[in-house]
């Protein structure tokens, strides 16, 4: 028997193109968005329940938070600390999902195609900073309505904004890590609850620091979530900038830094 | 460039342990281009990790193969580029319509948006789709998913089609259109490895069985070959009335002087006999005992029957009385 090879498929896929990983991350990312428009429901972490958390702490803590100044007095505080906790809560849905993924075998039929092989991965990252980019426009939005003014100027608004956006890219890579590692995506979802909630509500967000017991205190300390908070307030209303700012930028950088190169390598391991 | 003679899918000694688990332990295969081999075995025989490895899903632990005459480890790009691959479990994304499933492997293989929309209606055609095409996939019944994981496998126009329990879970219509597409697609040519637990399926669509037991290969040649292998033809007869059962075991013991195995529950008597002489000698026994029956027959094994001699235990052990029949005596 001969053992020729085959003439490679009439599809242009085979032809390897230089920038051809771009096109199929987008086409992936795509695929992420088209999902969130076909499945509004899945949606319900980053648009209602910002919202909702927006309305708890405001009408029903924010009188006895801020004292005498009512809850329209805790906005300005409330929403860029609430605008980190929303976002660190939607990058735990990237790993729920790339976890979702590959139970479901969506991801075998990726890598029975000839695409390159970082694709699946790139693309459901940048799917998903869409998916935080609504969170935050939609919790922004709902601030406005209720009153928020970016009081350090417009550009320092939008930049806060993209700070925060560029945090859950650096922070999303420890959920596609987890995702990549654990069994089930439940469990994903567990490990995540476990860890954002003492981080979020052991933080500067809700209450300033100085309220809390010494070892939360401690924690706040060390915590980026009070840096990015500090940042995002002193970017929106004013305040010390530069120290919080570098912490945060660090720890971006940090996140990436050992993050990435695990999920990665949990991903080949995978794939 | 595509002879008859030549080898599609070649593979020899594939080995694949999970820790102490051998999926695999030294599996040679061989597939001819432009024919059907059905990969037969029960749950947990290696079928799926076979497939695996030939779709470049995993890289066996020794042993090498070649698909398209590319190396399914060193050229794994290029296997990928000729091959289609149709899960277990349907691997489309239930959270999207079944048409932007199609369009999104276009895209992801280097179609145009237009191309990548005509490809996708095209295939939403073919597999009767057009209706549901829309519908997001989650809502769509086990035989709609099988239908456009098999058009999704096909949107690169692969020459060889891996289909790993294509028609487990569908309902014998649903199986039926899942079999006539793949005939159509081996008379365009297309190369098929296709994993079963059904011997029925097998013996349908395939042109050669391998058949696997615990990672291994333990049978293989054409289904006809298969069942010759088993040895003995056997002998049936169902008596019209269940209560002659016993009168027709007792007959055909003597004529044939063989004890045959009773079917209580299919009202069957069967016997193995090395050849069909002493057919006339049942018939002419029945006749003048003055019993009627609705059916006397020659036959070669099943397939179950020869899984079973191969193997030592039935395919599915909850499976069909048929197979328990010629264990039980």
């Amino acid at each position: 028997m001969s053992t020729a090879t085959l003439e490679p498929a009439a599809h242009p896929g085979y032809r390897s193109r230089p920038f051809a990983w771009v096109q199929q991350s987008l086409t992936l990312a795509w695929r992420n968005i088209v999902r969130i428009r076909q499945n509004p429901e899945a949606l319900a972490d980053v648009t209602f329940q910002p919202i909702i958390f927006l309305a708890l702490f405001l009408f029903v803590f924010g009188g006895a938070i801020a004292g005498g100044g009512g809850w329209r007095s805790y906005l300005p505080t409330l929403l860029p600390g609430l605008l980190v906790q929303t976002v660190v809560f939607a990058t735990m849905g990237t790993g729920v999902g790339l976890n979702d993924d590959f139970a479901k075998g969506v991801f075998d039929r990726f890598r029975s195609l000839p695409i390159a092989r970082v694709s699946p991965l790139i693309g459901a990252v940048l799917g998903d900073a869409v998916r935080y980019s609504l969170s935050i426009v939609i919790l922004m939005t709902s601030g406005f309505v209720l009153g928020f003014r970016f009081d350090n100027g417009v550009g320092n608004g939008f930049l806060g904004m993209l700070i925060v956006l560029l945090f859950a890219l650096s922070m999303c890579w420890i959920w596609v890590w987890l995702g990549l590692v654990m069994k089930t995506a439940q469990g994903v979802q567990g490990i995540a609850f476990l860890v954002m909630f003492p981080l979020t509500f052991g933080s500067n967000i809700f209450v300033p620091a100085s309220t809390l017991p010494g070892f939360l205190q401690a924690f706040t300390k060390v915590s980026p979530i009070t840096y990015l908070v500090d940042t995002e307030r002193a970017l929106m209303g004013g305040g010390a900038l530069q120290k919080p700012l570098l912490i945060t930028l660090a720890w971006m950088v940090g996140l990436v830094a050992v993050f990435a190169p695990l999920a990665i390598r949990a991903y080949r391991r995978r794939t | 460039m595509t002879t008859t003679n030549q080898v599609a899918i070649e593979a020899v000694g594939l080995v694949k342990k999970y820790g102490s688990t051998t999926a695999l332990a030294g599996v040679d295969l061989s597939v001819p281009t432009g024919t059907v081999l059905g990969v037969l075995g029960p749950n947990g025989a290696g079928k799926t990790t076979a497939v695996r490895i030939l779709g470049t899903l995993l890289r066996p632990d020794s042993g090498h193969a070649t698909v398209g005459g590319y190396d399914v480890v060193r050229e794994a790009g290029k296997v990928r580029s000729i091959i289609g691959l149709t899960g277990q479990y349907a691997s489309v994304d239930e959270d999207m319509s079944g048409r932007r499933n199609l369009i999104m492997i276009g895209r992801l293989l280097g179609y145009s948006r237009p191309q990548a929309r005509a490809k996708a209606d095209e295939l939403l055609e073919r597999f009767e789709l057009v209706d549901a095409g829309d519908r997001i996939a989650k809502t769509y019944s086990g035989g709609m998913r099988r239908r456009l994981d098999l058009a999704s496998s096909l949107v690169g126009n692969p020459s060889i089609l891996y289909l790993d329990e294509p028609t487990t879970g569908l309902d014998p219509h649903a199986r039926n259109g899942v079999w006539e597409t793949v005939r159509n697609l081996v008379l365009d040519g297309t190369t098929v490895l296709l994993t079963t637990q059904y011997l029925e399926e097998a013996d349908a669509l395939a042109d050669s069985i391998v058949v696997f037991d615990k990672g291994a290969v333990v049978a293989n040649g054409r289904p006809a070959e298969l069942k010759a292998q088993a040895g003995k033809q056997s002998l049936d007869v169902r008596p019209a009335e269940p209560a002659h059962l016993e009168r027709v075991a007792a007959i055909v013991a003597e004529s044939t002087g063989t004890r045959p195995s009773v079917d209580v529950v299919n009202t069957l008597v069967s016997v193995p006999v090395s050849d069909g002489s002493s057919m006339p000698v049942v018939v002419r026994r029945l006749d003048e005992a003055g019993i009627a029956v609705t059916e006397l027959s020659l036959r070669l094994p099943s397939l179950d029957e020869v899984f079973l001699a191969l193997t030592g235990h039935t395919a599915e052990e909850k499976k069909s009385d048929a197979v328990l029949e010629g264990a039980s005596r």
